[in-house]
């Protein structure tokens, strides 16, 4: 069937903020749609919040609106724009709900427009749980007995039925959300209680546990003639149970019998046939793993989390082939891009297997509880390929920055024997390390399996990596055809291998003309870490090309667009480790290495490639160590008069006890070569500083421990690009919260509002003499602190940093162009700070709080968010409104505040709470706060402490729905044994705005009095930003 | 590890482990692209005379088990994995692929370049070639270019063999090396099934009074001379009008039967993976195949996407595809073919 002439225009929804469960997967998903729409002479509207999007570039789309992913306000894209499509299907869940509601609500049809792709009914058929099961019985598919429970008395009647353990999981939530194992009647209350309220459709499914099961997931196509195809088979490491996004999972499936492969296989063609699916399609099972039964799991009917992993595993571009889908091609009319000969009907052969290991933030959340169930937890992934699952394993775990070479953690070797045993009753984010101590210590095979269900397979090939000698033979490069070999293949995608002699890497080398440059990844996606280094490494690759480079991009990050085999002219999916990034460097011979966009990840590694001899291009790796190094750092600020906070470097807590004293509290502690604020706190006297360095020293940082004096001011940021002789600064972006709170997770304005020209003069004058005495050639960012009307530095990134993306978007400067050309010589087209515009943006960070149990959501130095929306306003408060609509604030103007702060913010509190009363809000506090506040004349309800009250605690009102916000400040959180804790727990499995910083609560009252809503914000397309000044 | 080497009849040589049998032998070497059912490859008598290697490098994983044969025991020379699995899996599994190998007498040829191999093949051409334990020499090249396959059919076909299932229809499935899957598929839709061998003559069929004769698959080359009067009877079976489905080399024998011409293909069709497309509904299923040989025919049925070639043929009383729709291993997507056998013996049956 040839295209559908029809459509011309499309609109495309991202699927906004990364959040756990969601993440830079879309981008590359919906960049990849963006393609197709583009080849095909289709104008395409772009509507996302996170501007950290490749999908969002002006030469991506061709109307851009960054707004608040909320039904009005696509409503009213709809209505401006008038496209005749909309494609759901590669927008995660978000896209997948908006296009949903925007078609029952009659909406589309009332205005014209084509929802593209499965139809409603088709996707509700996958989603409606209660349809879900229904259509499967009638298609003969097995399910697992279950109840859909729209209340606690039917979960527990279910309950009384089939016995435990129960797994309940909460629908329309993303990354399984409120979903949990009961062990127990008390267990099932605490999560059937918790996933009704975060279901948006208040409905959960409570269903007997099938624990011990494998768990397999196909990934299926089918095309609106009916063609359908199995594009990869996946085996999780882990039995049913464990969220496949946090289970380590090998491509294909390796214990299945033909028998057992195809009866899923057709059970997966089955059920896409008969929901009716056109695009992509997930289908998770439960195997028995002692007879042929199974049962099916889930569907999702869009393009997700396993399509991206199973497009890199097998060289299936399934985003693309969604697409054009979705635009009326079928599957033997659309070419296989790989082979270029064959078509996309076919199912990828594979000649190795790809591994994808989670990536948790637990190294840094060291009280959020890394227990694994069905709630996903992991922030990214890695990927690794190879000839045997024991080789990809290791590379993974080496691609995992988690400070291992091999399997062995550390902190187990202390552990006895029955410690050990011990653990393997709990599933944590460490179970690979425990089995594989286990192992070591000569814990049998069979003893594994019986305690822990992981298949015999799996095991053996944990005793094969013990038992190994170190292998010490050349590496191999092998390419990704789709085909095993059988065809001829273009696609420059490659993975080493130690067996094997045809290097199928070095004929491209041979070949190639130009001057190559290797372009170091960011690998995976933690906190502190995400998908805006992947926007950098994409647009320096881009760059590069552009310049006549031949570029070769080393990454081993699944979910992202510079992986795309197309992204670079060669593709490494390799670790960013130093040996296997030197073995690229090795056969590529490249004329340098770009090091400046690929994070903390690239950037740590330009001393060990200049110490190998590697050019690096950009800012040289002495400038960069001046950066990270304390006592060079100092000597260089000193030496050009520039302040910064005093400190010292510790080693033990006697000395970090000293180094205080001699400070004052409060301080700011944190171990040197840190990312994202990794273990950063402040401390306000001597038993926090004693907490910390027992939880440092646990974690045997070999670097010394830095402790500075905490100047409470205004946080300034500024991202420059320096060609070596000028500095050009696109833009100073200022933080709403006070310091104290890591700059990635406070909500940042740009342009500055509260700095008068004398202050952005001076802020420039000292970036340019930093960037100046570093040699900085392309980008750094710098923060600084403006405290007592002195401006000081706290610290200077000499690389691309988080905010290079929205800030490239908003100023329509093309910051990583520029910063790649400085770096390869040319001269910067100006220099000084930019002209301001004349709107505002703040980018308001997102987090993932209810995904991470135990984890205390008071912000502080230590970065939590995962992800960030920009807001675009004529104003600040219609920014403000914007962004916090954005990033999930329900915006409510009405209801109760719950407050409770420390003496310290007491007397800041009063204004904040007359102004909430002034708006409506009936004012609660816990008992001091409202003493104060009372004291103040408020008229304020007094709410008991959780440990001081069984009944009418903060925890019952939270529960009893009255509180629409919560401002909670604390000297001391973390512990999850806290009532403060609790209370910001509580809040946040209840779905309700907690503000933990008092000038964020300002910020949301300034914009909730400004008289904003989703009606009256100007919609803005970000390409006519900068129509008038250029 | 016991040294091994395969030394194709180009001179190109791969040095890897022994595994299996120890057993010096010369075959035609073939690759196929399944990463599942290797039990069924092994026991797949379509391979004989074949040495055979699996692209996908992780093979004896869920090991070994009977009940997924497709025959007795192997029909090829010799087998070449990259990495065969010592500690299989499977609820099923009775023993290790080197295991089974070593007791049914198969030389196993491990941990060479596997990927390299089948790019040799897919380039010039299926090779002979020849496994040794020692470096090869220009003797044993020699014996690699001199080797062909010669009336493989003869060799795998059954002899006398007694009726299975008790359905009502009567199906003669002439054996030309058939996988077990054919005749599971029939018993599963109401079938008796009585297998002849290739040489039975057109009226010794016919006297059983079949409903339908089903045309097996089977090694070689269908133009093969000893093959010569297998078409004869296929001839000769048509007359009766009685209807007939050809699977692969069955396919291939039909098609000569009804004056259509075979060629070779430069690597063949060996795989899981491979997709054809149904002429007159457009629709392309995903087929199991294992062929190096193809019809020349202009009014197919079925053709592959990726290279256009003939992938069934339909007679109207009669009908045959190139893929195999019993699967074993494979997609189990074309099944409905046998369904369609069936209708056409009913329909057969009330003119």
């Amino acid at each position: 069937m040839p295209k559908n002439e029809n459509i011309k225009k499309v609109l495309v929804i991202g699927s906004g903020p990364i959040v756990i469960g969601q993440a830079a997967e879309f981008d590359y998903a919906g960049t990849q749609a963006c393609r197709v729409l583009k080849e095909n002479g289709i104008e395409i509207v772009l509507v996302n919040s996170n501007p950290a999007t490749i999908m969002t570039d002006l030469d991506i789309a061709d109307k851009i609106y960054i707004e608040p992913l909320t039904l009005e306000t696509v409503k009213r894209i709809v209505l401006k724009e008038k496209p005749d499509g909309i494609l759901s299907g590669l927008g995660g869940q978000t896209g997948l709900t908006i296009s949903m509601q925007l078609a029952k609500c009659g909406f589309l049809q009332e205005n014209g427009v084509t929802l593209l792709g499965s139809s409603p009914s088709a996707i509700d058929k996958a989603e409606d749980r209660k349809l879900f099961k229904e259509t499967m019985i009638k298609i003969g598919e097995p399910v697992i007995p279950s109840v859909i429970a729209e209340n606690l008395q039917t979960a527990l009647n279910f309950a009384d039925e089939a016995g435990y353990p129960l797994i309940v999981r909460p629908a329309f939530t993303m990354g399984g959300a409120g979903g949990g194992i009961a062990a127990n009647e008390n267990e099932l209350c605490e999560i059937a209680a918790s996933g009704l309220s975060l279901s948006p459709i208040g409905q959960i499914l409570v269903e007997k546990s099938i624990a011990g099961w494998k768990e397999i997931e196909f990934e299926v196509m089918r095309d609106c003639a009916g063609n359908a195809i199995t594009v990869c088979s996946m085996e999780n490491f882990d039995p049913v149970g464990v969220h496949t996004g946090d289970s380590i999972v090998i491509a294909p499936a390796v214990t299945l019998a033909d028998k057992e492969y195809q009866m899923l296989r057709s059970a997966a063609l089955n059920i896409i046939g008969a929901l009716k699916i056109e695009g992509g399609c997930n289908c998770q099972f439960a195997l028995n793993p002692h007879s042929f039964d199974y049962a099916v799991i889930e569907v999702n009917p869009r393009v997700s989390r396993s399509s991206a992993l199973a497009s890199k595993a097998t060289g299936y571009p399934i985003a693309k082939v969604a697409t054009r889908i979705a635009i009326g091609y079928t599957l033997d009319e659309i070419q296989n891009a790989v082979t270029g000969t064959t078509k996309a009907a076919f199912e990828p052969s594979l000649d190795y297997v790809a591994v994808k290991l989670p990536k948790w933030p637990f190294d840094k959340f060291v009280y959020a509880e890394n227990r694994l169930g069905t709630q996903m937890k992991a922030t990214g992934e890695v990927m690794s390929i190879a000839d045997s699952f024991e080789e990809a394993l290791l590379k993974a775990v080496r691609g995992a920055e988690l400070g291992l070479s091999d399997l062995s953690l550390p902190h187990l070797k202390s552990l006895t024997d029955v410690q050990i045993r011990a653990m393997l009753n709990t599933v944590t984010s460490e179970r690979l390390f425990v089995l594989y101590e286990a192992i070591l210590r000569g814990i049998t095979v069979d003893e594994l399996h019986m305690q822990t269900r992981v298949d015999r397979w799996f095991l053996h090939s944990l005793s094969r990596i013990a038992a190994a000698k170190p292998n010490k033979k050349p590496l191999i490069y092998k390419m990704v055809d789709t085909c095993g070999g059988e065809f001829e293949a273009e696609t420059p995608y490659f993975y080493s291998l130690q067996n094997g002699d045809e290097n199928e890497a070095l004929p491209f080398i041979e070949k190639s003309k130009s001057p190559r440059v290797v372009v170091l990844g960011s690998g995976p996606i933690r906190i502190g870490q995400g998908i805006e280094f992947d926007y950098a490494c994409v647009h320096c690759v881009w760059t590069l090309k552009r310049m006549g480079y031949e570029t070769v991009v080393i990454n081993n990050n699944p979910e992202t667009v510079s992986t795309d085999f197309d992204t670079a002219d060669r593709l490494y999916f390799e670790p960013l480790c130093i040996d296997d990034v030197m073995r690229v460097i090795e056969i590529e011979k490249p004329v340098g290495v770009v090091v400046a966009f690929g994070g903390g990840t690239a950037i740590k590694l330009a001393k060990q490639l200049h110490e190998r001899g590697v050019k690096i291009i950009g800012t040289g790796a002495d400038s960069i160590d001046i950066c990270e190094d304390r006592e060079r750092f100092d000597a260089l600020l000193e030496h050009l008069h520039i302040m910064r906070p005093q400190g010292f470097s510790v080693n033990t807590e006697k000395q970090a006890l000293a180094a205080a004293k001699k400070l004052g509290f409060p301080v700011l502690m944190r171990p040197s070569y840190v990312l994202g604020g990794q273990n950063m706190i402040i401390a306000w006297n001597e038993d926090d500083i004693s907490e910390y360095m027992k939880i440092i020293l646990r974690q045997r940082q070999d670097n010394p421990v830095l402790i500075d004096k905490y100047l409470m001011g205004k946080e300034v940021e500024v991202d420059a690009i320096c060609d070596g002789e000028g500095v050009f600064i696109p833009g100073i972006m200022e933080q709403v919260e006070r310091t104290g709170v890591h700059s990635g997770d406070s909500i940042a304005v740009y342009p500055p509002i509260s700095l008068d020209a004398a202050m952005k003069a001076r802020i420039v004058e000292v970036t340019q003499k930093i960037c100046t005495a570093l040699q900085v050639r392309g980008l750094v960012n710098i923060q600084y602190v403006i405290y007592g009307g002195a401006l000081y530095v706290i610290e200077v990134n000499p690389r691309a940093s988080r905010t290079v993306p929205y800030l490239s978007k908003v100023t329509a400067i093309p910051m990583c162009e520029w910063a790649v050309r400085a770096s390869l010589g040319e001269k910067l087209p100006a220099y000084g700070l930019a002209a301001e515009p004349n709107f505002v943006t703040v980018k308001v960070p997102v987090f993932s709080f209810e995904k991470l149990t135990g984890l205390d959501t008071h912000l502080g130095p230590e970065m939590k968010s995962t992800g960030e929306v920009l807001g675009i306003g004529r104003d600040l408060t219609e920014s403000l409104y914007k962004g916090l609509l954005a990033a999930g604030y329900k915006m409510k103007k009405s209801g109760g505040v719950l407050i409770t702060v420390t003496d310290f913010d007491k007397n800041e509190i009063v204004p904040i709470a007359q102004r909430f009363a002034k708006l409506g809000f009936s004012l609660y506090a816990t008992r001091g706060t409202a003493a104060f506040l009372k004291k103040n004349g408020l008229a304020v309800e007094t709410v008991e402490k959780i440990c001081d009250c069984n009944q009418n605690n903060t925890a019952t009102l939270l529960e009893s729905g009255k509180i629409s916000y919560v401002v909670s400040t604390s000297e001391k959180g973390r512990d999850p044994a806290f009532d403060d804790v609790k209370i910001r727990r509580k809040a946040c499995m209840r779905g309700i705005s907690c503000m933990t910083s008092l000038d964020t609560a300002n910020a949301l009252i300034d914009s909730l009095l400004s008289g904003y809503n989703e009606h009256n914000t100007e919609l803005v397309e970000i390409g006519t930003l900068h129509k008038g000044d250029k | 590890m016991k040294k091994a080497y395969l030394i194709l009849e180009d001179g190109n040589v791969f040095a890897g482990g022994a595994f299996g049998a120890i057993q010096e032998t010369v075959g035609e070497v073939v690759f196929t692209t399944a990463m599942t059912g290797y039990i069924e490859t092994l026991t797949d008598p379509s391979y004989y005379g074949q040495i055979v290697v699996q692209s996908f490098p992780l093979i004896g994983n869920y090991g070994i088990n009977t009940e997924d044969f497709e025959a007795k025991k192997p029909a090829l020379k010799a087998y070449i994995v990259k990495v065969p699995c010592e500690t299989p899996s499977n609820f099923r599994s009775t023993q290790s692929l080197d295991a089974y190998l070593k007791s049914c007498g198969v030389a196993g040829l491990y941990g060479i370049d596997t990927r390299k191999l089948v790019k040799i093949i897919r380039n010039a051409g299926v090779l002979n070639g020849k496994i040794v334990y020692s470096p090869p020499t220009r003797n044993d090249k020699q014996q690699a270019l001199d080797y062909s396959v010669k009336a493989p059919v003869s060799k795998v076909t059954c002899g006398e063999t007694p009726e299975t299932g008790a359905g009502e229809k009567r199906i003669a499935l002439i054996d030309y090396g058939a996988k077990n899957g054919i005749e599971a598929e029939l018993l599963r839709r109401g079938c008796t099934v009585k297998r002849f061998p290739f040489h039975t003559a057109a009226q010794d069929i016919l006297r059983y009074n079949p409903n339908g004769i089903m045309l097996s698959n089977g090694p070689g080359n269908p133009a093969d001379p000893a093959n010569a009067q297998a078409v004869e009877t296929l001839r000769a079976l048509q007359k009766s009008f009685v209807p007939m489905f050809g699977i692969c080399l069955g396919h291939q024998l039909l098609a000569l039967a009804n004056g259509y011409t075979t060629r070779k293909l430069k690597f063949g069709h060996r795989g899981a993976n491979q997709p054809v497309k149904d002429t007159g509904s457009g629709r392309v299923y995903i087929t199991s195949q294992n062929h190096g040989y193809e019809v020349i025919a202009d009014n197919s049925s079925f053709i592959n996407v990726n290279d256009g070639t003939c992938e069934g043929l339909d007679y109207g009383h009669s009908f045959s595809v190139q893929f195999h729709p019993e699967a074993c291993g494979g997609p189990l997507d074309t099944s409905f073919l046998f369904d369609r056998f069936i209708e056409r013996i009913e329909s057969h049956a009330k003119k």
